[in-house]
């Protein structure tokens, strides 16, 4: 790899050391950033909705606050997710034959199916169910622009007789437990397509699917701590801290299960250290030094570690403001660490030649569609249409925690 | 009296609406799957796939790293310039072992300047440090599981029942998930037509009894191709086999190439 003699590509871009295959030497790797942010938006939606099922499901009643907050959010990512992914294809005007004339051995040919049907009988079912009754209470006191909408919600059925709400709790239940399995499936998938390139040593591990999801959720539960937090902020209320310590042992805990899957990863991979690991350990040293040791061990996993379990074992101890604190950096710096692990799982897996003689480099740019700055672009449109969802449909005063729905009690 | 709108409607509505859908999902791939099995991919019309095989192999020891084959496929596939190549040559220099480092071999050496579409510099390493040095052709190696359209979403790209690995340029989306899976570095996005691009053999002209440009430019038969259901006399690909004992490039892949080489070394990969 330090040969003096490379490819002569690197007389022209020096971003290659070693021996890489010509068709590997192109200007960018072949998935950027924007492939980076899809597993990421993906696995926030997985997460988010997870987090609501707790309440659903799994009856944690400390997180009723939450509840419909999770699910706006997994839906405002949900409604993000294919963005970057349409962005990126050579031909996004051909991409309906994904759906119209899918090759069914292909794991991302199945990403449609399982889209549509987390988003139309999952998520969007399980929301209607939920907001049914408010939305036509809602319909017919809002004026309005806004009361169009809630009409149009209704999409005309307007029975809020005790029968018909009770069936409404029951189907967003069934919808719920439903959900758990299809949410695992719409991330596990996204792990698999990286999961099954036997062609990249870095890539094709059978844990690739489960590490992806136990990501997706630590991140999701994450994205709901921070939601909540920056809403009350907003809104200048104060924060439910039996919710938020509750949210935040969930947190503590997936990230242990994470933490522990993917260090078992690395350690098979050391330990078994087959063809390719030296140049996995060179990337580990030198390419993927700050996002790997730094952004996803250092930042994403050991320092919430330290903090959210410091505070499972000292949380009597601990002055609320404190904790308030110490759960938003530690969901902060999750969010980041799972950005830093998305960013090493796509591009690490592209920074070196299949060769396993050579590695590439990558800078990321400002401009172009794979710039950082269309990434934040796409990253911040999910937040603002879940502002606009909040504004719509969350209402001023969330539900405490412990606090049963109120329709639930018509049952 | 206006009907009331109940949830069973609205739900039998938008279950027909997805039956549709899915209708009209499942005429398509019908659809796709007819053409692909009358897909001419520039064949000549009377061409019938299923009666050929075709192969291709290397000799390693026959190629001098010319790189007139590579410059052919370029010409020929009208490739665009840059890091683009369906065939490309490599050099490999093995240098003799540091006196008392215990090692049967130095660090080996490899480069593929422009794809050696123009031939190889001086080597870098003295002649006589040099233990061995040899070029190996690469193309795509016509896997028989090829992961490459194991994975391609909308099966733009396919296994043709002669043996070729197409693709199927108005259809390929450009997701890229096949440049990924393919082990060997043998495709690439087309920055023109923005679709994934490679190898075909020069189906055109393979269909039409013609060679490949790169073995019909290859001055010292390293290329050797034929059609193991139409094996000529004297069958270039019989005496191959006859005299040579050949390898694949990442058997443990399990891919099964059909592009055999002989006389292949270790380092190759």
């Amino acid at each position: 790899m330090t040969n003096e003699m490379t490819n002569i590509v690197v007389e022209i871009l020096p971003r290659f050391e070693g021996y890489v295959y010509p068709n590997e030497a192109g200007p960018h790797p072949l998935w950027g950033f924007l492939i980076v942010l899809y597993p990421y938006i993906t696995g926030l939606v997985a997460g988010a909705f997870i987090m609501a099922s707790l309440v659903r499901v799994f009856k944690v009643r400390e997180l009723e606050p939450v509840y419909r907050l999770a699910l706006l959010t997994a839906l405002s990512f949900l409604l993000c997710a294919t963005l970057p992914l349409l962005f990126h294809l050579g031909h996004p005007e051909r991409s309906f034959e994904i759906m119209m004339t899918p090759h069914f051995s292909s794991p991302m040919a199945m990403f449609g199916f399982v889209y549509a049907w987390y988003l139309m009988a999952v998520l969007l079912l399980e929301l209607w169910f939920d907001y049914r009754v408010d939305l036509v209470a809602w319909s017919k006191t809002t004026p309005g622009f806004k009361g169009i909408l809630y009409r149009l919600f209704t999409v005309g059925v307007t029975d809020e007789s005790e029968p018909a709400v009770r069936l409404d709790m029951k189907l967003g239940r069934i919808l719920s437990i439903v959900g758990i399995p299809s949410a695992f499936l719409l991330h596990g998938y996204v792990g698999f397509i990286f999961g099954s390139i036997k062609a990249n040593p870095w890539w094709g591990n059978v844990l690739m699917p489960i590490i992806f999801i136990l990501s997706a959720i630590v991140s999701g539960i994450a994205l709901c701590v921070f939601n909540y937090m920056v809403l009350t902020w907003i809104r200048h209320h104060t924060v439910d801290m039996r919710c938020l310590d509750v949210m935040g042992m969930f947190l503590f805990y997936a990230l242990v299960v994470d933490a522990a899957v993917e260090g078992l990863d690395w350690i098979h991979r050391v330990y078994s250290a087959e063809e390719g690991f030296a140049v996995m350990q060179y990337m580990a040293r030198e390419k993927l030094f700050y996002t790997l040791n730094i952004g996803q061990a250092a930042v994403g996993t050991l320092s919430p570690l330290i903090l959210l379990g410091s505070l499972q074992l000292f949380r009597g101890k601990v002055p609320e403001l404190v904790r308030r604190r110490m759960y938003f950096a530690s969901a902060v710096m999750i969010l980041i660490g799972v950005l830093a692990m998305r960013w090493n799982v796509v591009i690490g897996g592209q920074l070196f030649s299949k060769s396993l003689r050579g590695v590439m480099g990558y800078k990321l740019e400002f401009a172009g569609v794979e710039g950082w700055f269309m990434g934040l672009i796409l990253l911040s449109l999910p937040f603002v249409i879940l502002t606009v969802l909040v504004k719509l449909f969350l209402s001023e005063r969330l539900p405490t925690s412990g606090q049963v729905p109120q329709r639930s009690s018509a049952t | 009296m206006r009907q009331r709108v109940t949830r069973r409607h609205v739900f039998g509505r938008i279950g027909v609406a997805i039956a549709g859908l899915l209708t009209t999902a499942a005429a398509r791939s019908v659809k796709a799957a007819v053409q692909k099995v009358f897909v001419s991919a520039s064949a000549p019309k009377d061409y019938d796939a299923t009666r050929h095989k075709w192969l291709m192999c290397i000799d390693i020891n026959r190629c001098i790293g010319c790189g007139l084959c590579a410059e052919a496929c370029k010409k020929e596939n009208h490739v665009p310039e840059g890091p683009c190549f369906r065939t490309w040559i490599e050099r490999y220099i093995i240098p003799k072992p540091k006196p008392g480092s215990g090692q049967t071999r130095g660090e080996a050496l490899v480069d593929s300047p422009n794809g050696g579409m123009h031939g190889f510099p001086e080597s870098p390493v003295a002649k006589e440090e040099i233990e061995q040095s040899f070029f190996v052709p690469k193309l795509c190696n016509l896997c028989h599981h090829s992961p490459c359209t194991q994975v391609c979403p909308v099966g733009a790209t396919f296994d043709a029942p002669d043996g070729a690995v197409l693709i199927d340029p108005k259809y390929c989306i450009g997701c890229g998930f096949c440049i990924q899976a393919c082990p060997y570095g043998c495709r690439f996005l087309n920055p023109l037509t923005k679709t994934a691009e490679k190898c075909t053999l020069c189906y055109h002209r393979i269909t039409r009894g013609l060679k490949p440009a790169c073995v019909e430019v290859c001055p010292t038969q390293a290329r050797i191709f034929g059609d193991l259901k139409n094996p000529a006399q004297d069958d270039p690909l019989r005496k191959f086999y006859e005299t040579n004992r050949v390898q694949v490039l990442k058997p443990h892949l399990g891919t099964e190439p059909r592009v055999l080489y002989a006389g292949m070394d270790k380092e190759v990969r």
